[in-house]
């Protein structure tokens, strides 16, 4: 190398090295006020966690930090750094993305049943068609058991899904007990020897005791036909939701022992926060995200993206 | 659990006895914020309103008032009100002709259910509606929407979803309103979509522009949170809104989206869903919606419900039995009955403004309807006499009644003495108005239930598991906390 060019090249390497000094300088420059501070309320609250997980963030960040020359980005990675480990759990809740079917707890036996429950129009019966389809697309056999027997056409809307995918369909008449759908859903894939069985119920608001206790019945009647069923109890939740989350989890846990959550919606503008709330008080783990309308718009729950997208 | 602003406030006010400056005002402002936070409303429109309501409190007299957290509740609720109002319930019907309207919202929000519900509701009030099923997108949307009109014997425009679009049902269930003639109102049901969809805004946008509905509102769920400016916004932007109707109230949503969706769309907020039968549509009211927002209970509903459930004659009879002293066990069971028609303790108390935070209160106790199946139980063991003789049972009688109903010997005794207390006390309520009773029922929640003979009768409902003293309730408060960390511990381990 000719002499100038290793001067030139020695150069360029001074003036990269000044330059990251100066911007380190600068960043490190800031002195974390109120006003920052309230920034990062701001952006921890529109993300639907609540005042109390935002209350708990922002007492440590004063405690720490406040009066103090710090660098903003590295207090929001500590912050996301925290929320991830969160929502990991002990890493037992960090799913393995390529393998869409590691967030689910199936059974040895066949057949594994996994059971649907949430608020009305959460998403219920879109993300069952969808998580069939993973299944499916992995190999494994299903059968649908159509426990909406209440609202209007929610029969027709599984089985039109149902005709999508090409599995198997158990329905009742509207108005049947939902239990005894849910009941024969299972005979049937004993005496099919399908895989697994998936249970679509009546979207609820869990106020609601009787039908909590409906839900209870189901959960049970299934333990009967099949011992050690339900093995997934999941709870969809609409991303949209604020606070009343955390009472729709805790009701429909004491109903049905939820095992997971399935976090619908998530492809609009809302940034499903409660389900950090959820899981800080709860432990019930996210296992799928639902991101659109489609058959294939389910992606196994990843910490980091989520935590990332929540401040994006 | 939520805490109750009212709460709150009573709480950040206690120290300084009534003395307030304007920094204190200032602090209890903060507590009115993150009660406004906790409900849901949006963080924005929280810190507008919070300035507002501040400036407002410092210039009036609260200074010098009595009950300064009172006052400044009062300041907060008018607020809230006037924010959330005027209401406008009318659907602006076109004096002759057919009237358009038409739904729109995000996925799942109700927009079908809510078609079905106006439609019904119109329908009772005379007009002649018919349906429109223009969510060609959703599986089986288009036989919802049917399944509904059955249900209310309203027609319903439908095509199948394949061979048409949403514009063109539109348009020909326009036309074939006007066809038939004997339809004056027609309501069109649009298929979910996200504020962010560009392509499905603009289908709406077209069917706004080409069909021309004399009023279109956002179907908008209840239980959202920070989230619903967003939407709203985007929505009537697109749109241009006549109104909102607020979705699943019939939960325990604190519903701070109805303050949120009001402020950044500025249209009236006409209707509310209170369940899923077609029936269950009600006129929003902002006052009452305020006090739902800030956890100060629903007295005005109460006071509704509690006419439309109660048989008046049998409350009648049981007050005159309570004034004369003559209220026995049975009577007691049939006043039980009454009250749960109006629906589960929990609640009906959070119904009553002040016993919000009792609710809370009571987490640790269990279940009051529970309790109350177990009163019954207890109370069905007992002979007809004994019913009308509480004071003579004895010890074999009550060991009799514990085995019959399952329960502890125990129970039996304190069922029986609480019931003596509460007599007395109702002797004494029983010549008091239905709202004077509340007021003093709302007072006893406030003196932390420390009058002796005078104990609300939820206390003395929750007590058939044991002496509701304060050692027990810590302990079970304690057991019910371990119970949930454990429980918190499995689902980790998973
Ligand atoms: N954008 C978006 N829409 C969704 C998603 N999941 C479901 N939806 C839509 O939300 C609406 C309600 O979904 P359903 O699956 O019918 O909800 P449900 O919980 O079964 O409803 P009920 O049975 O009536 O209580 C439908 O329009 C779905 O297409 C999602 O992940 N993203
Ligand atoms: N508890 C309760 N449920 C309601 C209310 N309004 C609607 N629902 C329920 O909410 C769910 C969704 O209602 P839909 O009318 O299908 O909602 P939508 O907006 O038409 O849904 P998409 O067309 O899929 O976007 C259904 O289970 C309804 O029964 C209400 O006021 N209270
Ligand atoms: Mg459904
Ligand atoms: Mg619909």
């Amino acid at each position: 190398m000719a002499f100038f060019e290793k001067l030139k090249a020695g150069l360029a390497k001074t003036k990269q090295l000044l330059q990251t000094d100066i911007r380190d300088l600068l960043k490190a420059g800031e002195i974390l006020d109120e006003p920052k501070l309230t920034e990062f309320e701001k952006r921890l609250l529109r993300t639907d966690m609540g005042v109390a997980a935002a209350d708990a963030i922002m007492d440590e960040l004063r405690a720490k930090h406040l009066g103090r020359t710090v660098v903003l980005d590295d207090i929001w990675q500590t912050v996301k750094d925290k929320l991830k480990s969160l929502l990991r759990g002990d890493g037992n809740s960090n799913w393995d993305s390529e393998n869409p079917l590691s967030p689910l707890k199936l059974s040895s036996t066949k057949p594994s049943v996994i059971l649907v429950a949430g608020v009305n129009g959460a998403g219920k019966t879109t993300s069952i068609a969808k998580l069939a389809k993973l299944l499916i697309s992995t190999g494994n056999s299903v059968v649908l058991a159509a426990g909406d027997t209440f609202r209007a056409a929610a029969v027709e809307q599984l089985t039109l899904w149902s005709q999508r995918l090409g599995c198997d369909i158990v329905t009742k008449p509207s108005g049947t007990d939902p239990a005894s759908v849910a009941f024969v859903g299972c005979e049937q894939a004993l005496s099919t020897g399908k895989d697994v069985v998936i249970v679509d119920t009546a979207g609820r608001l869990q106020t609601s005791q009787n039908l909590m206790q409906e839900l209870t019945k189901i959960h049970r009647v299934i333990g009967k036909k099949i011992p050690g069923a339900p093995h997934e109890s999941l709870l969809v939740l609409d991303a949209t939701t604020g606070q009343n989350g955390l009472s729709q989890a805790r009701n429909f846990s004491d109903a049905t022992q939820c095992t997971g959550l399935i976090l619908a919606k998530l492809d609009g503008t809302a940034k499903g926060g409660v389900a950090v709330a959820i899981r800080q008080q709860m432990g019930i783990p996210v296992k799928y995200v639902g991101v659109g309308e489609g058959i294939d718009d389910l992606q196994v729950f990843s910490p980091d993206n989520f935590v990332d997208a929540l401040f994006a | 659990m939520f805490e109750s602003i009212s709460n709150r406030l009573r709480g950040a006010f206690s120290f300084l006895g009534g003395k307030l400056t304007e920094a204190n005002i200032r602090d209890g402002m903060q507590q009115v914020r993150k009660a406004l936070l906790e409900a849901d409303v949006n963080y924005e429109v929280v810190n507008s309103f919070v300035t507002t309501v501040t400036e407002q409190a410092v210039g009036e007299a609260v200074l010098k008032s009595v009950r300064p957290s009172e006052q400044i509740i009062g300041i907060v609720n008018d607020e809230l009100i006037n924010l959330m109002g005027p209401v406008d319930h009318s659907f602006h019907f076109q004096k002759d002709g057919l009237t358009i309207l038409m739904m729109c919202g995000l996925q799942g929000s109700g927009k079908t259910t809510t078609c079905g519900k106006l439609a019904r509701m119109l329908k009772d009030q005379g007009k002649k509606p018919m349906l429109v099923a223009a969510d060609l997108q959703r599986p089986a949307a288009v036989d919802q929407l049917k399944v509904i009109g059955d249900q209310i014997s309203v027609p319903v425009h439908a095509e199948e979803p394949g061979k048409s679009t949403p514009l063109a049902v539109c348009q020909n269930g326009i036309k074939e309103a006007k066809r038939r003639g004997d339809i004056n109102v027609i309501i069109l049901d649009t298929a979910g979509r996200l504020h962010v969809d560009d392509e499905l805004m603009q289908e709406l946008e077209q069917i706004d522009n080409k069909c021309q509905p004399h009023q279109v509102y956002l179907v908008c769920d209840a239980m959202t949170g920070q989230d619903a400016v967003n939407s709203a916004k985007a929505f009537n932007d697109a749109m241009e809104l006549d109104g909102v109707i607020l979705t699943k109230l019939d939960g325990d949503t604190r519903g701070g989206a109805a303050l949120s969706v009001k402020y950044v769309t500025g249209v009236p907020i006409k209707f509310i869903g209170m369940g899923e039968q077609l029936d269950k549509l009600e006129p929003f009211h902002p006052d009452r919606m305020a006090g739902r927002i800030l956890g100060m209970g629903d007295i005005v509903s109460l006071v509704e419900k509690a006419q439309m459930h109660l048989d008046e004659k049998e409350m009648a009879d049981a007050q005159a039995k309570m004034a004369a002293g003559k209220f026995t066990l049975k009577d007691f069971q049939k006043s039980m009955k009454q009250i749960r028609k109006l629906g589960p303790m929990g609640e009906v108390m959070k119904m009553i403004p002040g016993m919000g935070g009792m609710v809370d209160a009571m987490q640790g106790f269990g279940d009051p309807d529970k309790d109350m199946s177990h009163i019954d139980g207890i109370i069905n063991s007992m002979t007809p006499w004994e019913r009308d003789h509480p004071d003579k049972i004895d010890r074999s009688r009550r060991n009799r009644i514990a085995r019959g109903s399952g329960s502890a010997p125990n129970e039996i005794t304190n069922l029986l003495k609480q019931f003596e207390a509460m007599s007395g006390m109702m002797a004494k309520m029983s010549n008091m108005g239905f709202l004077e009773r509340m007021r003093a029922v709302q007072e006893i929640s406030k003196g932390g239930m420390a009058i002796p003979g005078l104990d609300t009768p939820t206390q003395k409902m929750r007590s058939a598991r044991g002496p509701a003293d304060p050692i027990a309730a810590r302990e079970a408060l304690k057991k019910k906390r371990k119970a949930e960390r454990d429980n918190k511990k499995k689902n980790r381990r998973r």
